[in-house]
């Protein structure tokens, strides 16, 4: 079905920017000696290498890589069972408030000069309670129109959108402002051993969850009322599509900031190449989101000599190649 | 005659505040085409509809071989009801048999897919309708009538009791038309149960069956064919003169079909 060479390049794909992304940096670290550090967590060998260069692979950019990798494979696979769902090449993961809500949750946590774990726990609520506000306002007669769920998602987004900027409005300027607004921008620098035991679990939980409902979100693509009528029941699969989404993309944003675009633009990238069949989108949005966003991670930490926060980095970046991509396919979902 | 597969009872519908049709009796009999036949707007789809469970009736139910409908969960349901629908909004460009195989997720667990066995039964669903040549096109790229038949393949593909079409022919080219029917006449050659809905009161009299004559709010006056449709009772229904005519055919005997006259104002 799918060419053996693009699922090894999938595979391999990752694996390897993630080789490469522990030997770039502003630290450059030779790859024979990360090579060593990371067989010798594994087998006994001679530690012919410094401590320090063992904590920076290990203990800093080992964490980041991983969560870079984690967030940008959920992201894609969220935005590919959105827009399969919503039947829509334009609906992204935070189509239903989710962003917004957490964002905002996460500023009232600054506000509140809480730590960054209460930071995470926070936003993470309000991202689950941004959506499930959402899909009560769009549930009529005991049913859930996808319209209503598009419409109720802006009228959340836009709810909790003028409530971030009341709350940066009351920020006090000279601290609490900037850090809001830098934590808004996006930036995987806070990843550590930590935010990874916080992130991942939800992200692998909602991707799981996903991946087992792929082949019924081609079924679902075609309508309700037609997906109804083959057998599916329709609310509890699109509720359980909203679940997984949401985990992930609330874990996402509670660890990392908004991260936009990479649940736009990797699904339609994983259709070039494997085309719309959500059994193998699925996964090769996973393997793509994950490897792109690991590369924007890399270009945020070592392109200048502070770092670029990753919010502006994927607009940057995603808008001209998602500019290239519709040029080339003229809006058609191929 | 034998006791009805489907029996719906002072079946009822309303969009809010107006009612569509209400006390709709009907039968469908094993191995029958019952033909629908009504004005626009005389809830002929919507009835078809309610039977097929996507929308749901608000008074009066639908019994399947004497089990209410809503006692049915979707699966159970779309495996002895399939539904041909008439607006189909092509989502992504699938290939035509993974279109086909969705025929089959009645019988899916709900994190399945489709086995091996799944993909042949599909196969020879499209083969049945003579489609085997696109299996591997993107069925977005097939033309309307090519679509509608491997969506009917979809619902052979169910495996059903029951097909429900709803206007099979529009939206069709005249020989796209003449294609689809000769494949539901050739599943009415094989005992498949089918209950259509049509604009064209000659379609009633093409396959072994009755007809149901429609009227706005639900009255139904159903039987054979040439006895329902008569000049009268469609130029009662439809508010135009309408003659129903039959020609002598040297093979099978009578073939029956109406025409409408036309009575412009002449200018003077």
């Amino acid at each position: 079905m799918i060419k053996p060479r693009i699922v090894a390049l999938m595979i391999l794909l990752p694996l390897a920017t993630l080789y490469v992304s522990l030997f770039i940096g502003r630290f450059a670290v030779h790859p024979g000696e990360v090579a060593h550090i990371l067989l010798g967590q594994f087998v006994p060998i001679p530690r012919d290498w410094p401590a320090s260069v063992e904590t920076i692979v290990l203990q800093i950019r080992l964490p980041r890589a991983i969560l870079a990798m984690f967030v940008g494979a959920g992201l894609a696979v969220s935005g590919a069972a959105y827009q399969g769902m919503f039947r829509n090449p334009l609906v992204s993961t935070d189509i239903l408030g989710v962003t917004a809500a957490s964002g905002f949750g996460a500023a009232v946590a600054l506000l509140l000069s809480k730590n960054a774990i209460a930071l995470q726990i926070i936003a993470f609520a309000f991202g689950l309670a941004g959506v499930g506000l959402t899909y009560l306002l769009a549930r009529v007669y005991r049913s859930t129109p996808v319209l209503m769920l598009v419409l109720s998602g802006v009228v959340v987004a836009a709810f909790f959108s003028a409530l971030l900027s009341g709350a940066k409005y009351v920020a006090d300027p000279e601290s609490k402002l900037p850090a809001i607004t830098y934590w808004l921008l996006g930036s995987l620098n806070a990843a550590s051993v930590n935010s990874l035991k916080m992130a991942l679990p939800p992200i692998i939980a909602g991707s799981i969850g996903l991946l087992c409902m792929r082949w019924m979100i081609n079924v679902l693509s075609l309508g309700d009322e037609e997906a109804r009528s083959l057998g599916v029941r329709t609310e509890w699969l699109k509720g359980g599509i909203i679940v997984c989404t949401t985990l992930i993309t609330a874990a996402a944003v509670s660890v990392c900031g908004i991260v936009g675009w990479v649940g736009l633009v990797i699904p339609h990238v994983g259709r070039m190449l494997v085309g719309p069949d959500h059994r193998a989108l699925l996964p090769a949005s996973l393997s793509i989101g994950a490897t792109y966003l690991l590369c924007i991670d890399d270009i945020a930490r070592t392109a200048s000599a502070s770092e670029i926060p990753l919010g502006i980095l994927t607009a940057m970046i995603g808008a001209p190649f998602f500019a290239v991509l519709l040029r080339k396919t003229r809006g058609s979902w191929q | 005659m034998s006791a009805p597969l489907i029996e719906v009872r002072g079946a009822g519908f309303s969009y809010g505040e107006q009612a569509v049709f209400s006390g709709v009796d009907l039968e469908v009999y094993s191995g029958e085409v019952l033909t629908i036949l009504g004005p626009n707007g005389c809830g002929k789809s919507t009835l078809l509809r309610c039977i097929g469970g996507g929308l749901a009736l608000d008074q009066g139910a639908v019994r399947f071989e004497n089990i209410d409908l809503s006692a049915l969960d979707a699966r159970a349901r779309a495996r002895k009801i399939a539904l041909l629908f008439q607006d189909h909004t092509p989502s992504f460009p699938f290939p035509v048999l993974d279109v086909v195989s969705m025929g089959r997720t009645p019988y899916l667990s709900a994190f399945g897919a489709p086995s091996a066995q799944d993909m042949h039964i599909a196969e020879e669903a499209l083969e049945q309708v003579g489609m085997s040549h696109v299996k591997k096109r993107p069925y977005t790229e097939l033309s309307g009538g090519e679509r509608q038949l491997v969506l009917l393949a979809r619902t052979l593909a169910q495996q059903p009791a029951v097909i429900l079409l709803d206007e099979p022919t529009a939206h069709l080219d005249f020989k796209n038309q003449v294609r689809s029917l000769q494949q539901i006449g050739a599943l009415a050659e094989r005992g498949v149960t089918m209950v259509m809905t049509t604009h064209d009161p000659n379609q009633a009299f093409l396959f072994p069956g009755r007809a149901a004559l429609m009227r706005p709010g639900g009255s139904l006056s159903v039987g054979p064919p040439s006895e329902v449709i008569t000049n009268e009772s469609l130029s009662a229904a439809y508010g135009i003169a309408v003659a129903v005519l039959s020609i002598e055919r040297r093979d099978s005997g009578e073939l029956k079909f109406c025409t409408p006259w036309y009575n412009w104002p002449r200018s003077q």
